[in-house]
């Protein structure tokens, strides 16, 4: 998809961006490099202040970065604004309207603002805002706002959105129209840029995905490759009588580790398959029964979580404070537990643009 | 979703920037007309104002100062139109678009800085300008001033007036975390400007080093012109200071905005 380097609408290298001054300054985004293609839908994902906000700043051109490189349909997009802002659409984290103007003043006014703004009405309705015109923007719901700041992004009909937690605050069907939404508008061609912490919208939503993770990217690639690193889970309950030690020989079975907790046993396999399979053989020929039995294979999820672990495990950017040495030391005894955790290495692209995140783990282990 | 969205504004209207000003100050008007606080304090305050003042120049021997009561007024009138419908409500404004991300979330798109700052002004200065008018008239009508004799002066005067002075209501809005503190920020300026750019007090009966000090405040120089400007009396040596100085301050004024505005709320 990403193939030919003219198709790329957005271009970020070794990004950087540093909050500060009172000489206690604050790197929150350390060398981002990743790109997007046109009509790719991209997702950044990461914890709260993993720097999701501070990057897509940057390339909204709302401050310039403090190092590295942004390019956005081949401008500087903060250096050359007015050749940018008229082919991109923003929806910011925070609304940011009057609360003492109406849906409609607010709309009217930013489509005068807009170039090739369709009807501020039609804008309305296809976010289903239609019927709150006259409604001042301070009495709108949380999720209402959400969805006027999404109809004013794309009331220009953008080449390039950007979405930042457009979904926040939204309840679940307000959170599928929205989906729905941003789904008819990558298919109809537009590129997309969305931060989400919801996992299941970047899984249901992205063409390719980037974890960040304390201001650098942990993983990138499709959903798939993100996942596929992942191991897949077993876990059920041994009847009474029963102990691990009278299951078949687990690394026969593709298991890659497992854990206890009272008769619970829970497997970690790269071969869901081999596994499962086995493992119900064998409880029909010992005709055991296995209460509680799940089969779940990789998720997004997993491979979030276990990122996050390992970064603070491996302590990638070092304990800052005395909170994050606890939960350093937490993460540490979690990932000591599960023997493998150093083995697991986030698939990549196969572009080299994704070392970052490799080099990253490399220098956590080796300090 | 349509094909013609996708590709931007292919024959459809490309915005200008007069007419991005143009709609945020509309908006900006409908809300100064909400916030019945800041709009009282716009237009009541400046024309009450001349009504206090009225009484000390009734006392103040003119004789030989080639002044009417009218040329004090008028030109002290104009003063507080520009501290209290200008300046002191803009500071509010402004602050009140930073805190509520206006200001952040109108930098995404298409408006330039200069316009969102002309923009959210307009209102303002606007009402400012016809405070003016509608003084002029009213002395005009119960004081019998006439006509300026320089009208370029007076012209040239509020020109830099209407510059300088959202400038400085913008910068003070820096120095503030919220629209109470905006409030505060703005007083020290106001207060100054009412004592010591000779809209209560004529700047000829202070002490010398004093009245050379306040020479060179924002406001006199406005004042010294307008005053100037209708009685005809500025020496070209006066004029060429008041003008100097009235450049001087616009020029330091829009320097600090681009310089110290702060567009986001501090993190």
């Amino acid at each position: 998809m990403n193939t030919n380097q003219h198709d790329d609408v957005i271009e970020v290298t070794d990004l950087r961006r540093v909050y500060g001054g009172d000489g206690r300054d604050f790197e929150a985004v350390r060398g981002v490099t990743f790109s997007v293609g046109r009509g790719e839908l991209f997702a950044l994902l990461g914890t709260n202040g993993a720097g999701k906000t501070s990057t897509v700043e940057l390339i909204e051109g709302l401050a310039p970065p403090a190092g590295g490189r942004v390019r956005v349909l081949g401008h500087d997009p903060y250096m050359d604004r007015a050749a940018v802002r008229p082919r991109i659409g923003v929806m910011l984290q925070e609304g940011g309207f009057p609360s003492e103007l109406t849906v409609a003043e607010t709309t009217r006014m930013w489509a005068a603002c807009t170039s090739g703004a369709r009807p501020p009405e039609q804008a309305l309705d296809r976010v289903g805002l239609a019927h709150r015109s006259d409604v001042r923007v301070k009495q709108l719901s949380g999720g209402e706002k959400r969805r006027l700041d999404l109809a004013l992004a794309i009331l220009g009909g953008p080449e390039v959105l950007f979405l930042d937690e457009p979904t926040t605050g939204l309840d679940v069907e307000g959170r599928r129209s929205t989906w729905e939404l941003v789904r008819e508008l990558r298919d109809a061609g537009t590129t997309v840029l969305l931060t989400t912490h919801y996992l299941e919208e970047a899984e249901v939503l992205a063409n390719r995905l980037a974890i960040l993770h304390e201001g650098r990217i942990a993983a990138i690639g499709t959903p798939a490759e993100v996942t596929a690193s992942q191991p897949s889970h077993v876990s059920f309950e041994l009847p009474d009588g029963y102990f691990p030690g009278d299951l078949p020989p687990l690394p026969e079975l593709g298991v890659r580790s497992h854990e206890t907790a009272g008769r619970m046993i829970r497997l970690r396999t790269d071969e869901l398959q081999r596994t499962a399979t086995a493992l119900l053989v064998w409880a029909e020929r010992a005709r055991v029964e296995l209460r509680g039995l799940d089969v779940r294979p990789a998720s997004l999820e997993e491979a979030f979580l276990r990122i996050a672990r390992e970064a603070a495990a491996n302590g990638v950017n070092g304990p800052r404070t005395a909170e994050g040495a606890t939960a350093t030391a937490t993460a540490t005894a979690t990932a000591t537990q599960e023997k493998s955790a150093a083995d697991v290495r986030m698939r990549t692209t196969g572009n080299d643009r994704n070392s970052t995140a490799a080099d990253a783990r490399k220098r956590g282990r080796s300090a | 979703m349509s094909g013609t969205a996708v590709t931007t504004g292919a024959g459809t209207a490309r915005t200008t920037a007069a007419g991005r000003t143009r709609a945020l100050a509309r908006a900006e008007l409908t809300l100064l007309g909400r916030t019945k606080a800041t709009l009282a304090a716009a237009v009541f305050v400046p024309l009450a104002m001349p009504f206090m003042l009225r009484s000390t120049v009734d006392q103040m021997n003119l004789k030989g100062t080639g002044l009417t009561v009218g040329s004090i007024l008028l030109p002290s009138s104009i003063g507080f139109s520009l501290l209290f419908a200008v300046y002191s409500s803009l500071v509010s404004v402004y602050a009140a678009r930073r805190e509520e991300l206006v200001l952040k979330r109108l930098r995404t798109g298409e408006l330039r800085d200069v316009e969102i700052l002309a923009g959210a002004a307009l209102p303002s200065v606007a009402i400012g300008l016809a405070q003016c008018l509608v003084l002029t008239v009213a002395y005009r009508v119960t004081l019998g001033i006439g006509a300026p004799k320089e009208p370029q002066l007076v012209v040239l005067g509020l020109l830099l007036a209407l510059i300088t002075w959202p400038a400085l209501a913008a910068v003070t809005a820096s120095f503030s975390k919220s629209v109470e503190g905006a409030q505060v920020a703005a007083t020290p300026l106001t207060l100054v400007s009412l004592v010591g750019s000779g809209t209560f007090i004529p700047l000829e009966t202070l002490p010398d080093g004093m009245a050379s000090f306040c020479e060179l405040l924002p406001l006199t120089p406005v004042i010294t012109l307008i005053r100037g400007g209708w009685t005809g009396h500025l020496s070209a040596h006066d004029t060429a200071g008041a003008l100097f100085t009235a450049v001087a301050w616009t020029v330091i004024a829009v320097f600090a905005v681009r310089r110290w505005f702060r567009w986001e709320p501090r993190r």
